[in-house]
């Protein structure tokens, strides 16, 4: 077992365990999943929805050449320096470069799953920089030391009196004198407020690139955005290869799905769209405009016939909330920057499928992620296709022994009847072993009781089995 | 939310020729679903066969990611069931394994067109009655209050949602009541409840909170490994006296 997968085995085991976090959990996802129902009945056709917003990001992917050219070309025009990272540490060399070229000491940051994905704040942090995260789920992880809980609710996980603690201890004796959400909110406001005057650099991830305008679009719910993105002098954006789109169009289809699927609004409360740094003329906007554009694994999985579609994401982390594992494990016993379904289909992909294989194993298949995506990646099934991939590169030899063992006894049905007798006289021979440290079937009898085994098996009734004549059917139907 | 799959109206003549399809476990541990599917028909007018020599349709293989392993098994099932009118299975797991699965994991070998062909020729046992045979009411008498439960294979993969309500429905007696979480993973998922075992059992209980609230006497499903996962947790777990008793849709179907 690789180390990760001990972690996730641990931490999961963990979380399961306790059962007032796992109601909570559940309890918190309920206004979302009500929400979310009367968010898609707001489309004519949300079916219809998805299908067209699946094509439009499987177009910008397919030709993905061109609309990157015609996005380069348009932003750049406009003062934008873009830089490519062909991996996290290169996008983190570059933006430290940028912090380095103007002395900041300040860097405020909106939230940026991107961001995560390449460690930025702790980078910055480790160098002596003070990053300040201005969403508030972000904010209140960030005081806390700890990873997103979830993509989109990096909080989600705490209650407001938890909140209210961390507030007082960590900002001062002017904060947390109440749990209520709007003292919370304006506690965390007033702290950050600050900070955007104080800062240097503003970095902010994207929601979506437009080729036809050569625009980025960035979606958040406080304004914290626009503030990270205006305010400070320079303006540095992290954007990863798969956030293309063609056309404007494709924003007032995807704005709102986006809204839907990720929190159940109608749009996010703000949509900032951003085209350069200030033109000459305008009264706003920083002075530089820094686009680093990350493909750290993306366009390996783009050359995936099979999963490509995985790069439709657009992080909604609706398959997240709707996945019953999640719910019962948590965000972070993945130990991953994208948990659930996504993480589970994309981190093989991004850091490794030997080490991270257990993933898409611990999965039952069920496919609510796959019926929930707005933009239609065929989530559980690429779980299987990434643990046939798994099973190919790094077969475990006693598992495919005991498959091909299994196989080759399918093939001989006297014999396979024969096991099956062996196996329920066997299950009535263990019995007295059952539900303890001895017993062979442990991982079942741990927690749930065996079935028991019947007397006679279906093959065998079957050979006793006489029709019932056809007259009396007929009688029966006359009844 | 999902919806029914989408029906071509029904092409069988007024009685079909059903070749049953048996997954293992049904045969070795749950036999009297099967042997309830075998009257339910009959009963019905239909002539059953049940072709010797059926096994295992590959699924833990391919489910762990061992296709090559998997292909063996799956493939004996395609001469098994080379003249069959009509096979109606016993899960609607086992059931998209031959319907969805099997054309993915035979894609581009020689047995492409056998996959396919067979493909087109199953379906789980609920689905068949009504969206193939048009047929509702059965005929049963079981007087209990009842909640189903949605295997998600048959729910997502095969797009089986009302078709077992349907007939649910017209059962004498029975009153059907919906738990919240109907559309609810059990947490079984193969071997997965068994390598990830701390994860399917609290799944387990999420679903039996739900099912239990219901106050039903009968927990239904049309998938048997869900309803050894229900059932097994409740026989460990369960609280109240008399917990509800699990109990495959066919044999609800054959009582009268």
């Amino acid at each position: 077992m690789s180390k990760p997968a001990a972690a996730f085995q641990a931490a999961a085991s963990a979380y399961v365990g306790e059962r007032e976090t796992r109601a909570f959990l559940r309890q918190s996802l309920a206004g979302y999943l009500a929400q979310r129902r009367t968010g898609e009945e707001r489309f004519q056709d949300w079916e219809e929805a998805r299908v067209a917003a699946s094509a439009a990001k499987g177009e910008a992917l397919d030709y993905l050449d061109r609309y990157l050219a015609d996005f380069l070309t348009r932003i750049e025009k406009r003062g934008t320096r873009v830089f490519f990272a062909r991996d996290a540490a290169r996008a983190r060399e570059r933006v430290v470069e940028i912090v380095r070229e103007h002395d900041a000491k300040c860097i405020v940051k909106s939230k940026s799953m991107t961001g995560e994905e390449i460690d930025l704040s702790e980078t910055l942090e480790h160098l002596g920089y003070e990053v300040v995260e201005t969403d508030l789920g972000e904010y209140i992880v960030q005081l806390r030391g700890e990873r997103p809980f979830h993509i989109v609710a990096p909080a989600m996980h705490l209650r407001r009196e938890e909140i209210r603690e961390l507030f007082a201890g960590k900002i001062g004796p002017e904060a947390g004198r109440s749990a209520e959400p709007e003292a919370l909110t304006m506690d965390a406001r007033r702290a950050i407020r600050r900070k955007y005057l104080e800062a240097d650099i503003g970095i902010s991830g994207v929601n979506f690139a437009v080729a036809e305008t050569g625009q980025i679009c960035v979606c958040t719910n406080e304004g914290n955005g626009r503030l990270s993105t205006s305010l400070p002098r320079v303006h540095i954006a992290v954007m990863g290869l798969e956030k293309l789109v063609p056309n404007l169009d494709d924003l007032a289809l995807l704005l709102p799905m986006l809204a839907t699927a990720g929190t159940g609004q109608h749009l996010t409360g703000y949509t900032t769209i951003i085209g350069g740094p200030r033109q000459p003329g305008e009264a706003d906007g920083p002075e530089e405009f820094h686009l680093i554009i990350l493909d750290n694994g993306r366009t390996a999985l783009l050359a995936d016939d099979e999963q490509r579609d995985a790069l439709h994401c657009i992080r909604c982390g609706a398959c997240i909330y709707m996945c019953p594992i999640f719910k019962n494990i948590g965000g972070h016993s993945y130990g991953t920057t994208y948990m659930g379904p996504i993480g589970s289909v994309i981190t093989p992909h991004l850091r490794g499928l030997e080490e991270w294989r257990h993933l898409p194993s611990s999965s039952s298949l069920c496919g609510a992620c796959t019926e929930t995506c707005p933009v239609r990646i065929d989530l559980h099934h690429h779980l299987l296709h990434n643990r046939r991939n798994a099973a190919a590169a790094h077969p475990a030899p006693l598992e495919k022994l005991a498959l091909r063992a299994y196989g080759w006894l399918a093939g001989r049905p006297a014999l396979f009847s024969l096991a099956g007798k062996l196996g329920k006289l066997a299950l009535r021979a263990f019995s007295p072993l059952l539900g303890t440290a001895l017993d062979p079937a442990r991982g079942w009898t741990r927690c749930r009781a065996l079935p028991e085994p019947p007397r006679q098996s279906f093959r065998e009734w079957w050979k006793t089995h006489e029709p019932e004549p056809a007259s009396e059917r007929d009688d029966d139907d006359e009844e | 939310m999902v919806f029914d799959r989408r029906v071509t109206p029904a092409r069988f003549p007024e009685t079909v020729r059903v070749s049953l399809f048996i997954p293992c476990f049904v045969d070795h541990f749950f036999p009297q679903a099967g042997i309830a599917m075998v009257r339910v028909l009959e009963r019905l007018g239909h002539e059953v066969d049940y072709p010797a020599g059926q096994t295992c349709c590959g699924q833990p293989a391919f489910n762990a990611g061992y296709w090559d392993q998997a292909r063996p098994p799956a493939s004996r099932l395609f001469r098994l069931f080379e003249d069959a009118d009509a096979v109606v299975s016993a899960s609607g797991s086992c059931g998209a394994m031959l319907k969805v699965f099997n054309p993915e994991l035979f894609a581009g070998t020689s047995f492409e067109e056998e996959a396919a062909d067979l493909a087109g020729r199953v379906w789980e046992f609920s689905d068949f009655l009504v969206s193939e045979l048009g047929v509702e009411d059965v005929g049963a008498r079981f007087p209990h209050r009842v909640t189903f439960h949605d295997g998600c294979h048959g729910l997502r993969e095969l797009r089986i949602k009302s078709q077992p309500r349907r007939l649910l429905e017209n059962v004498e007696g029975l009153e059907l009541v919906e738990m919240a979480e109907a559309e609810s993973c059990c947490g079984f998922g193969g071997t997965f409840a068994v390598k990830f075992s701390h994860i399917s059992e609290a799944m387990a209980e999420v679903k039996c909170a739900s099912a239990l609230a219901t106050g039903a006497e009968f927990i239904v499903s049309n998938d048997s490994s869900c309803l050894m996962q229900i059932g097994g947790w409740l026989g460990k777990n369960a609280k109240t006296p008399n917990p509800p008793r699990v109990m495959h849709l066919a044999e609800v179907l054959a009582t009268q």
